[in-house]
């Protein structure tokens, strides 16, 4: 299982990237994994507001519907519309492939989440 | 938690393992789509020893069995196999089922494992015919082979002649060195066959069967689930259940009324001849998402049912879904809304059979 070190991550198995005050948010690899295949994003729309830890969005697998989680407030600047037609692409490659930009309100928000070391003991 | 005797498998062919009716078994190997195209275009095997065995034995079996199960057992040869259901008397079905007719005075009941217990409680109950009911659940194992090359596999594996063992049949033949009993039927629409034995032969038919053929695949109860959906076959909970009669659920050719009496006759007869109140019908998706189960079903702003299973039928890629709707929005075409999480999204009534079966009838 892939845990890069740069990232910041909740225990409901999202992941953000912090870049020049943006925000990149995505799922990780162990939730692609337990989700398996994916099949439909339900997207958001941009300039909408997230809240920490509220839902943004939800992911569906052959089986199953779930929420995600952001990670960081903020208004929501781009969404990843690739997902749409490839869903997949989250499965293939989670971290290349950001869900949601958005626009980082406080960071210190950030202090609440786990690191790579902490995340993959979440996950054990 | 149960483990079948096929546990230790699973896990070593890296299986994703959930519970289901209080067994550790496998949602799927690699992925629900590729077990599901495996089926469709190839093989697969599924370990479904988790279903229950219920022997009927007495002078009176027959009398009983037709007496509680909606389908015709009088009509039954020997060998054969019939699908139908245990209703209550109000018409809403305790378990969906198999009745395998061996002989007048002995019958085998394949039933589903979330209902065993319920089943025999309501066996008991109405027994007055004094047969014996016994439960061979956890001495008896199965698994399912099924997809256009079953039989070809299996053949390898048996001196009986599986051309000559028709739709709906079933015999006892050896297997691999074990005594077994064989029917051609199963729970995908496609040909293949279910193997019913002891908990050694099915674990060595099991291994033997994948060891001799590259090209079967072992498959989890995810496809197993999204192939039955594929060819509307109806899955107890969702498209049965005690308020879903075997009626609405449009399986009325599994309820014979050219016969004597049995549990929730006159109501299923009444729903019939009146045509039921509620229909489950298939839907397909106009916008975008998937339909699951337990979603409200509206015309404009009136719940008027509930999707029973959805998917996005592995086979075709359609977004599609049965739903028990009231019988007022039950015509082909018409166009209702399913809430899913906080949208709106348009559907369309159309047949539920999204998928064409390939069983050799």
């Amino acid at each position: 299982m892939k845990t890069p070190k740069e990232l910041y991550y909740t225990e409901s198995h999202e992941w953000v990237k912090v870049e020049d005050g943006f925000a990149y948010i995505g799922i990780t690899d162990y939730a692609q994994d337990s989700l398996g295949e994916i099949v439909f994003v339900e997207l958001p729309e941009e300039n909408e507001q997230v809240n920490q830890f509220e839902e943004f969005a939800a992911i569906e697998s052959v089986k199953a519907a779930s929420d995600l989680n952001s990670p960081v407030s903020g208004v929501i600047v781009a969404v990843n519309e690739e997902l749409d037609d490839n869903p997949e692409l989250l499965n293939e490659d989670p971290y290349e492939n950001w869900i949601i930009k958005v626009e980082l309100e406080d960071e210190t928000e950030l202090n609440k989440l786990m690191n790579a070391e902490e995340y993959k003991e979440h996950c054990e | 938690m149960k483990k079948t005797v096929l546990h230790d498998n699973h896990v070593k062919l890296g299986a994703k393992m959930v519970e289901f009716a209080g067994y550790h078994m496998p949602i799927s190997y690699t992925s629900i789509t590729e077990e599901h195209m495996a089926v469709r275009d190839r093989a697969g095997v599924f370990d479904v020893s988790h279903m229950g065995e219920i022997v009927i034995i007495g002078e009176k079996a027959t009398d009983f069995v037709d007496y509680v199960f909606t389908n015709n057992v009088r009509s039954m040869t020997a060998n054969q196999v019939l699908y139908g259901m245990f209703c209550e008397a109000d018409g809403g079905v305790v378990d969906d089922l198999l009745v395998y007719k061996i002989n007048d005075e002995h019958y085998y009941l394949v039933v589903n494992a979330s209902n065993i217990d319920k089943d025999l409680t309501w066996l008991h109950k109405n027994n007055r015919f004094g047969v014996d009911i016994i439960d061979q659940s956890d001495a008896t194992s199965e698994i399912a082979v099924q997809g256009p090359f079953a039989e070809s596999m299996l053949q390898k594996a048996t001196d009986y002649d599986l051309s000559t063992l028709r739709f709906f049949t079933f015999d006892d033949m050896v297997v691999y060195d074990h005594d077994v009993m064989v029917s051609r039927t199963g729970y995908t629409g496609e040909d293949g066959v279910e193997i019913y034995g002891s908990h050694e032969a099915i674990k060595d038919i099991f291994e033997r069967l994948l060891a001799d053929n590259e090209r079967l695949t072992p498959c989890g109860l995810g496809c197993r689930d999204t192939l039955r959906f594929e060819v509307a076959l109806p899955l107890y909970g969702n498209e049965l259940s005690h308020d879903i009669t075997p009626i609405m659920a449009g399986y009325g050719f599994a309820v014979s009324f050219d016969k004597g009496d049995f549990i929730g006759k006159d109501v299923l007869k009444k729903q019939k001849d009146d045509k039921p109140s509620r229909r489950v019908v298939g839907l397909e998706m106009v916008d975008k998402g998937i339909l699951r189960h337990g979603y409200a079903v509206y015309s404009g702003e009136r719940q008027v049912g509930h999707i029973t299973t959805g998917y996005i039928a592995p086979t075709t890629g359609e977004s599609v879904a049965m739903a028990l709707v009231d019988r007022a929005h039950a015509k082909k075409g018409n166009e209702l809304e399913v809430a899913i999480r906080k949208r709106r999204v348009k559907v369309k009534v159309r047949n539920k059979k999204f998928y064409d079966k390939n069983t050799k009838q």
